[in-house]
């Protein structure tokens, strides 16, 4: 006897890799998706009786590939129905096909199924949620609370998407190493966003959106079971498991965000944290070092430290200005700066992000940091200034919380200063 | 006589279960290990992380050659293994790379990390 559970993860397990092949045959998204549907519904009748087949992937895409014909042939009206019993009758054909779709050529599918999804044209948060619908197989109203918006908004940007990837065809030659190398950049971006939009939706007190964290390092360990020796992969996913093993800490009993260096780290996942931490050594291991790579590398020196003052900062500024020649970016230097000012000092802080300010004026998270920067030199006039520019800068109300509470100190010091005076 | 039981199981399945089902099978199966620790017959328990963090190293050849990800082979058998305690997978490396020069005849190790240890003490 097989339990129902077990048969959905089987088939959550397999969609990715029967996806890919179903459109492949088909070429066409909704057509893949529906045999992909029809496959399911009749796994969920048959396997309870029969058993799991050996391989649930080889037996989706046989039987999907087959009502799929069905469909075809019955919309077309030319071609009359095959017998029920020449659809049904798959133990046979399923080891074979077993055989004749391993390796290669499942890669290039799954590859293909994913990149589909992070097409230019779309917009970032089209993109995430075509991935989570077609790859990972969540439903529209699972995806529209993730995101906080309608079911029916999600299901128009959803259709919206496949409209646009439809018009611009999708990318059938199996590729080069060249195309093979640009896709998998893509993709990587593609499920470090939907790692984002989960992390950060968090903040906002949402724990609708914590699945996408979930679902983004499942398919990270799927892109790093189909490129084993790729380090950026490795990175990716090594990056995704530490930041996310710090979510047990992150929120305090309100719900209010705990920065790192307040967290109770034994509260954090270390499986997790061990399991990134292996990652990025093999990836090391390399020598080819990329973005994920440092990103994940600093993640890694925060895991290390057991106590944030056995931080090394050193190596993360080290680690923040690598990252800055392969990928400059204002919001990087920022950051190094933070790791400068515990190294060198907030004078020497303030000086290295004095010119980002044309470029980050918008930016809440800068004139926070520069704010501390300032409070920690004693120009609490000046620092004042940046803090009330962060809270109107503010992006959720944790954001602005936190920044109050430099205010509310400074407020405190000076009427304690103020009344030893008098 | 000590018996090694190995566990077998599609991690793509097990890696996406939710917290609750992996909390409530691992209760499960701390209960069995519970009733054997009290009765002395409990040797070391672990589970590995998944195969994804594998590194493995293949012997047989002058100089052992270091490839990410597990073992596929199936022409070969699971024999043995060893724990070790190590601050990286460097370290992990060497130490395989010794066994490795200890015994030269072929076959190879997978290196995983852990995500739990008991070490567990039988009797025997």
């Amino acid at each position: 006897m097989t339990d129902i559970a077990w048969i959905d993860k089987a088939l959550t397990a397999a969609r990715p890799q029967a996806m890919g092949a179903l459109l492949r045959y088909f070429r066409n998204l909704d057509t893949a998706e529906e045999a992909f549907q029809e496959a399911s519904l009749r796994a969920l009748k048959t396997w309870p009786d029969k058993g799991p087949p050996r391989d649930p992937a080889a037996w989706l895409i046989f039987v999907g590939r087959n009502s799929g014909l069905d469909t075809i042939r019955r919309t077309s009206k030319q071609v009359p129905l095959p017998p029920e019993e020449t659809l049904s009758d798959t133990s046979d054909a399923e080891a074979d096909m077993a055989d004749r779709l391993d390796g290669e050529h499942y890669r290039d599918d799954i590859l293909r199924l994913l990149f589909v999804c992070c097409h230019p044209d779309l917009p970032s948060t089209q993109q995430i949620a075509l991935a989570l619908r077609i790859v990972s197989g969540l439903t529209v109203p699972q995806i529209a609370r993730a995101f906080l918006v309608g079911e029916s908004a999600m299901e128009q940007r959803i259709t919206r998407a496949k409209a646009r990837i439809a018009a611009a065809g999708l990318p059938f030659e199996v590729p080069d190493a060249t195309q093979r190398r640009l896709r998998l950049t893509a993709v990587s971006a593609m499920i470090y966003l939907v790692f984002n939009e989960g992390y950060s939706a968090a903040e906002g007190n949402a724990p609708a959106a914590r699945p996408l964290c979930d679902e983004a390092i499942r398919l990270g360990r799927l892109l790093l079971r189909l490129f084993p020796s790729d380090p950026e992969s490795m990175g990716l996913a090594a990056l995704m498991l530490i930041q996310h093993a710090r979510t047990p800490a992150r929120f305090d009993a309100d719900g209010t965000l705990v920065l790192l260096e307040d967290q109770d780290r034994s509260r954090w996942n270390r499986p997790m944290i061990h399991e990134g931490l292996s990652l990025i050594d093999k990836a090391m291991r390399h020598r080819r070092p990329g973005p994920y790579q440092i990103q994940a590398a600093i993640a890694a020196l925060h895991a290390r430290a057991n106590r944030p003052q056995d931080t090394d900062w050193q190596q993360i500024e080290l680690l923040y200005a690598s990252l800055e020649r392969l990928q400059p970016s204002p919001v990087v230097t920022l950051n190094r700066s933070v790791a400068v000012s515990k190294t060198k000092g907030p004078r020497a802080a303030l000086d290295l992000i004095e010119t980002l300010s044309d470029r980050l004026s918008g930016y809440f998270h800068f004139h926070g940091v520069r704010g501390s920067y300032l409070l920690e030199l004693g120009q609490t006039d000046a620092a004042r200034i940046a803090f009330n520019r962060a809270i109107a800068l503010a992006n959720s109300v944790a954001e602005a919380a936190h920044i109050r509470a430099h205010l509310d100190r400074i407020e405190k010091d000076f009427a304690a200063a103020g009344s030893k005076k008098i | 006589m000590l018996y090694a039981i190995l566990c077998y199981n599609d991690e793509t399945v097990t890696s996406a279960w939710s917290e609750e089902k992996d909390r409530e099978t691992m209760d499960r199966l701390a209960a069995v290990e519970t009733r054997l620790a009290n009765a002395g017959r409990l040797g070391p328990v672990a589970r590995l992380l998944p195969t994804t963090s594998a590194t493995t190293l293949r012997k047989g050849h002058d100089e052992p050659l270091i490839v990410d990800g597990p073992f596929a082979e199936t022409k070969e058998q699971l024999l043995g293994f060893f724990i070790v305690d190590c601050a990286d997978l460097e370290e992990a490396l060497s130490a395989a790379r010794d066994l490795a020069i200890a015994n030269q005849e072929g076959g190879a190790y997978e290196i995983r990390p852990l995500a739990i240890y008991k070490p567990g003490e039988p009797k025997t």
